[in-house]
């Protein structure tokens, strides 16, 4: 049996721990560089405040109905999902963080427990220990684990866990369940399944195995098996993407300055960089290695690596070089001739933190390429260059809570006040 | 509720660089030479690390700052640096860190039978009953405080 247990609200709910006053309230999270709506919370979404959302579009919106607003922080939203991971990681012995906010457990060797107890405690203790509320999906395969985990978050009845360990509960599960949200299934799919006459999983799993696997080949037939209950996606194992990606090269002549290797090694960063995000994914890990000739004898050798954790996988370039620069000064000893460098991005996952929702109308894909590009812009111009024209260069408009949270977690000088006055 | 299980040995999949702390290890170069060895090498012990003492649960543990005198007697001043631990269960006696009418406050913890009561540190104002409604607003368990003796005011 598999659990997926995923933060609700992720970004929201971490604003929410060190502001309790925000229970309840809407809340919209924005994007640095140019506004954009990156994660609501569900009173903000009932407002109809769409995902990718520019924020000045929703001026009055957020007045009129005092929606709280934050720029992300990303090194508290880090922390606070290390946090959740470390909590899940006491109660099992493997989970795969799958992303900022959503991991699956291997519950093999637990199936003659009551699952549904254990979940809920799983659930309760980490809610309570983080603060973060989360639920949690329990099934026979992964993809109904992330099945059963929606119907966990949408209806309170389940307490945070739905377990899906019958047949009836399966079909009965499939049935409500919207074939575009299958994990697996994007927006192109969703078109092609709608134009066989397929809506719900249910629908898809009533095909035959050899007509999914001519019109949606083994990979849809892999999804087909696991909405059947036949598991075929182990744990850890994110489909044909590279888990490590190694890039080095032996110097044609020995170098012995620091920017020289610096250069050497951004070049190595950059190319790690754009060689996840041909493969859709985002490392979590990232060493640098020198070293001197090993042949040569007369030279005095030295090798050195360091190797740090990222806590928001990133596939920027920026960052990935940033952080190989760390690194690199970190390890590098003046007066050696150094021979080989090279940069190496690990802990690699998927691509894609974001979760779309089921009422979400907005072309999520043009916005992530129009927030990716605005981005790379603003990378090379110096942040904010680039806007959208309404929102104009000059402060005319402020929006009312609109702040940067402290970073309550990671600095001594931004963790909360407590009062003792009374 | 006590923790009755056994902690599993994790499996886990990521690291997290904990950078905030320095383990001193001992250098230990005896290994190669030849000569007498160290007389303490038995008896030799990882430095102190405050974080691995004084931090049973680190993923549920938070810091805060304490804004005023009212604690004065409980040894706990205005700029003192409190441990919050949010996994524990309040028990009588208890220091917690509460979040009442907007703001995180102090609170003793008194346990009456089958009540729990969020008592101010002024003997003027009145005990506040934790009932079902009202719960969420215990926020942690203060374990401990660090007080800077060198520079008292902020």
């Amino acid at each position: 049996m598999y659990g997926l247990v995923d933060c609700n609200n992720f970004f929201a709910s971490c604003e929410r721990v060190f502001q309790p006053d925000l229970n309840g309230v809407p809340i919209v999270v924005l994007s640095n560089n140019d506004g954009c709506v990156i994660a609501r919370s569900n009173e903000a979404k009932a407002l109809g405040i769409p995902m990718g959302e520019p924020a000045f579009k929703l001026k009055e919106l957020i007045e009129s109905n005092q929606v709280a607003v934050f720029s992300s922080n990303y090194t508290l939203y880090g922390d606070m999902s290390n946090r959740v991971m470390k909590t899940l990681a006491t109660f099992v012995s493997t989970i795969e963080i799958y992303s900022i906010d959503e991991a699956f457990l291997n519950l093999k060797g637990f199936e003659h427990l009551d699952l549904s107890v254990f979940g809920r405690k799983i659930v309760r203790t980490t809610s309570k220990n983080t603060g973060i509320p989360v639920s949690m999906g329990i099934a026979p395969t992964k993809t109904l684990a992330k099945v059963a985990s929606w119907f966990a978050k949408k209806h309170k009845g389940y307490k945070g866990v739905c377990v899906i360990d019958t047949e009836e509960k399966r079909i009965k599960a499939l049935q409500k369940f919207d074939i575009g949200d299958v994990w697996g299934v994007g927006r192109k799919h969703t078109k092609t399944m709608n134009y066989y006459g397929i809506h719900t999983a249910y629908d898809f799993t009533q095909r035959s195995r050899s007509w999914v696997r001519r019109n949606f080949t083994v990979v849809g037939e892999r999804m087909w098996n696991e909405l059947q209950g036949i598991p075929c996606i182990e744990m850890d194992s994110t489909p044909s993407a590279k888990k490590q990606i190694c890039t080095s090269r032996s110097f044609g002549s020995k170098l012995t300055s620091f920017e020289d290797i610096l250069e050497a090694v951004s070049n190595h960063a950059a190319s790690c960089a754009a060689k996840l995000r041909r493969q859709k994914s985002c490392a979590a890990g990232l060493l640098v290695f020198i070293m001197t000739n090993p042949f040569s004898e007369r030279d005095t050798q030295y090798v050195n690596s360091k190797h740090l954790s990222i806590s928001i996988p990133t596939n920027s370039t920026a960052e990935i070089i940033q952080y190989a620069k760390m690194l690199l000064q970190d390890i590098y000893k003046p007066g050696f001739s150094y021979k080989k460098a090279g940069v190496i991005v690990t802990e690699i996952i998927s691509d894609s933190p974001l979760q779309g929702d089921l009422f979400d109308t907005v072309d999520r894909e043009k916005h992530k390429k129009l927030l990716k590009a605005i981005d790379s812009l603003n990378d090379g111009l110096g942040s904010n260059k680039v806007r959208i024209a309404s929102q104009g260069y000059g402060k005319k408009w402020k929006l009312k809570n609109e702040k940067l949270s402290p970073r309550y977690t990671t600095k001594l000088s931004e963790i909360i006040e407590v009062k003792a006055e009374d | 509720m006590r923790k009755t299980e056994k902690k599993k040995v994790p499996n886990i999949q990521f690291f997290t660089a904990d950078t905030a702390t320095d383990l001193a290890l001992p250098l230990v170069d005896s290994g190669i030479s030849a000569g007498f060895p160290s007389p303490a090498q038995d008896y030799i012990d990882l430095s102190l690390d405050l974080n691995k003492e004084l931090i049973s649960n680190p993923s549920s543990t938070f810091f805060g700052r304490v804004r005023g005198e009212s604690m004065k007697d409980a040894g706990i001043q205005d700029g003192d640096i409190l441990v919050i631990d949010k996994s524990l269960e309040p028990q009588d006696g208890d220091t917690a860190v509460c979040f009442i009418d907007g703001e995180f406050t102090l609170k003793y913890i008194r346990i009456e039978k089958d009540a729990i009561f969020l008592v101010p540190a002024n003997p003027e104002f009145q005990p506040i009953k934790v009932t079902e409604e009202n719960n969420f607003c215990i926020w942690g368990v203060v374990t401990y405080s660090i007080k800077n003796h060198k520079h008292r005011h902020h």
